[in-house]
């Protein structure tokens, strides 16, 4: 019996590839290494570990009367606000995007410039930090819950849009082809065609955005711009950790809500 | 009237009235003015005080260049604040999506407990826990990493344990039946399939990170938004005009580098 082991051919080499992947591979370990210096890493205040310990008292023992209270400052009038603002800054934006999609989509345009042009106003439009944004309605029209919607209808339109865009370059234009052969004008074509195919995905991209916007609208607080990130930065910077646990538990069980509920939607519009 | 009836032939056909379709609808406008009411939004307002609006956009406009040798340390910062960030965040995703991964661990209840911590972690939002750790941890860019770990953790781990569930179970399978141990299997089975969607993700990871470390200044966790905040505080929109058009171009650049090289890795 032959019991001598059979070998496995060794692996064919490719050099190129190789070369690129230890090339690719260096690089990276440059960049972390490069990321290290310069970055002061010793300015750990002694007190971390006691404070992180009290928020985390304040989740597990919270304080009741500040759940509700009837006055408007408690938590739930103020998570009912972000939810709001939320809601409003998603509706804004999403008539807003539209128009900006039919743009962005490159198969609306016979000029590849213009649906090109329209997709980097979306990306400066997506960048341009939603704070200072909400800086500016603040200016605008005063603090309050007003500017963070008017911020986040214009923010999400950079996300929203691109979205949009993407669903109406995946339509089908046999459906418009087929309203044309039956004598449909322009705008039986928009009407029975076009608007009917796309109703899902619009809707469902906005349900999509309304979770993004539920955390965002949670954010805006923190500049004055309403909502609940307002009463969470006053606990901070006046050291009630309790109340932070709180608050951040209210974030927590909202933003669970919010997506189960847009999750539910969702599976039954599709 | 009969089927040929011309006046019947012009008119379109009726479409079924759906019920459910009513009470959406009504739910929908309900929720419009309940939540014009309570965040006591007005367009007018807006429009009347549109000038001021436009004022600081063309004030933005017009940036300051000499601001720009300022900038450039912050910035540099900024983008080694979220290397650092998505490093952290993905390799402990790393192996936590390997114990929440179903095929991998088999006791239903450890990765059930595990899987509600990750769902939890993944709600809080990138600058509230900057917040949170600027309270913990003080003012500085270590507040930023972490916070940006945190949310790197959350995006890579959902996405990677997703991609470890969709696996082809054959490789596992042979591996198994000639007698390889759990780190066995994950090294030789599990992860030559996966290893691609992986730096992928922790690409995709990165370029939201990005985005994100550009604002943690703001709130005193390190990088440039510590200078978006000065300016503001003291109205030179100018200057903050420099520091958004840089943010937008870096942003921008590392979106587009980012996107390529996944598609790249994809092929």
């Amino acid at each position: 019996m032959d019991t001598t082991m059979k070998k496995l051919p060794p692996k064919p080499i490719e050099w190129k590839k190789r070369i690129l992947h230890w090339a690719i591979a260096i690089i990276t370990v440059f960049l972390i290494i490069w990321s290290c210096t310069g970055i002061d890493f010793g300015g750990i205040k002694e007190t971390a570990g006691q404070i992180a310990g009290a928020i985390f008292t304040g989740i597990f023992n919270p304080d009741w009367s500040y759940i509700y209270n009837g006055t408007g400052e408690d938590l739930v009038s103020q998570l009912w606000e972000t939810v709001c603002i939320a809601f409003l800054g998603t509706f804004i934006s999403a008539i807003i995007s539209l128009p900006f999609a039919f743009w962005a989509a490159h198969t609306k345009h016979k000029k590849w410039y213009l649906s090109r042009l329209g997709k980097i106003v979306l990306a400066v439009i997506r960048s341009f930090p939603e704070i200072v944004l909400a800086l500016m309605f603040i200016k605008a029209v005063g603090p309050g819950s007003a500017a963070g919607v008017l911020a986040l209808g214009f923010h999400s339109v950079g996300m929203l849009a691109k979205l949009f865009s993407e669903a109406i370059e995946n339509l089908d234009d046999g459906p418009n082809e087929a309203v044309t052969a039956a004598g449909g004008s322009k705008m039986n074509i928009i009407m029975f065609s076009i608007l009917p195919n796309l109703m899902p995905a619009l809707i469902s991209n906005t349900l999509y955005r309304f979770d993004v916007s539920i955390r965002s609208a949670s954010i805006l607080g923190l500049v004055g711009a309403g909502g609940i990130g307002y009463p969470l930065i006053i606990a901070l910077q006046y050291r009630q950790w309790n109340r932070v646990g709180i608050i951040l538990l209210g974030i927590i069980v909202m933003v669970i809500v919010i997506d189960a509920i847009s999750g539910w939607i969702r599976k039954k519009l599709v | 009237m009969n089927s040929t009836d011309p006046e019947k032939l012009m008119t379109l056909p009726k479409k079924k009235f759906k019920f459910w379709n009513l009470i959406w609808v009504i739910i929908f406008i309900g929720g419009l003015f309940i939540s014009t009411g309570v965040t006591k939004t007005s367009l007018g307002a807006f429009f009347s005080n549109f000038g001021q609006f436009a004022d600081i956009f063309l004030q933005m406009l017009h940036p300051n260049w000499a601001y720009l040798g300022a900038v450039i340390p912050l910035l540099l910062e900024t983008i080694k604040m979220a290397v650092l960030g998505t490093v952290i965040g993905s390799v402990l995703a790393f192996i936590y999506a390997l114990l929440i991964a179903r095929n991998i661990v088999k006791n239903k209840t450890v990765t059930g407990i595990l899987r509600v911590i990750m769902n939890i972690i993944r709600t809080i939002p990138d600058l509230l826990l900057g917040a949170i750790f600027v309270a913990i941890v003080g003012i500085g860019p270590v507040a930023g990493i972490l916070a940006l770990a945190i949310c790197t953790f959350g995006i890579v781990v959902k996405l990677f344990y997703e991609a470890i569930e969709t696996i082809d179970p054959g490789p596992i399978e042979a591996l198994t039946a000639v007698g390889a141990n759990k780190l066995q299997i994950i090294v030789f089975a599990v992860l030559p399939q996966v290893i691609t969607y992986f730096i992928s993700y922790c690409l995709y990871a990165f370029e939201i990170n990005v985005r994100a470390s550009t604002v943690l200044g703001y709130i005193g966790a390190g990088g440039i938004g510590l200078y978006l905040q000065q300016t503001l505080q003291v109205f030179d929109y100018a200057k903050t005009g420099t520091i958004i058009i840089v943010i937008i171009l870096v942003v921008v650049l590392i979106d587009y580098i980012s996107s390529k090289s996944r598609e790249a890795l994809m092929n």
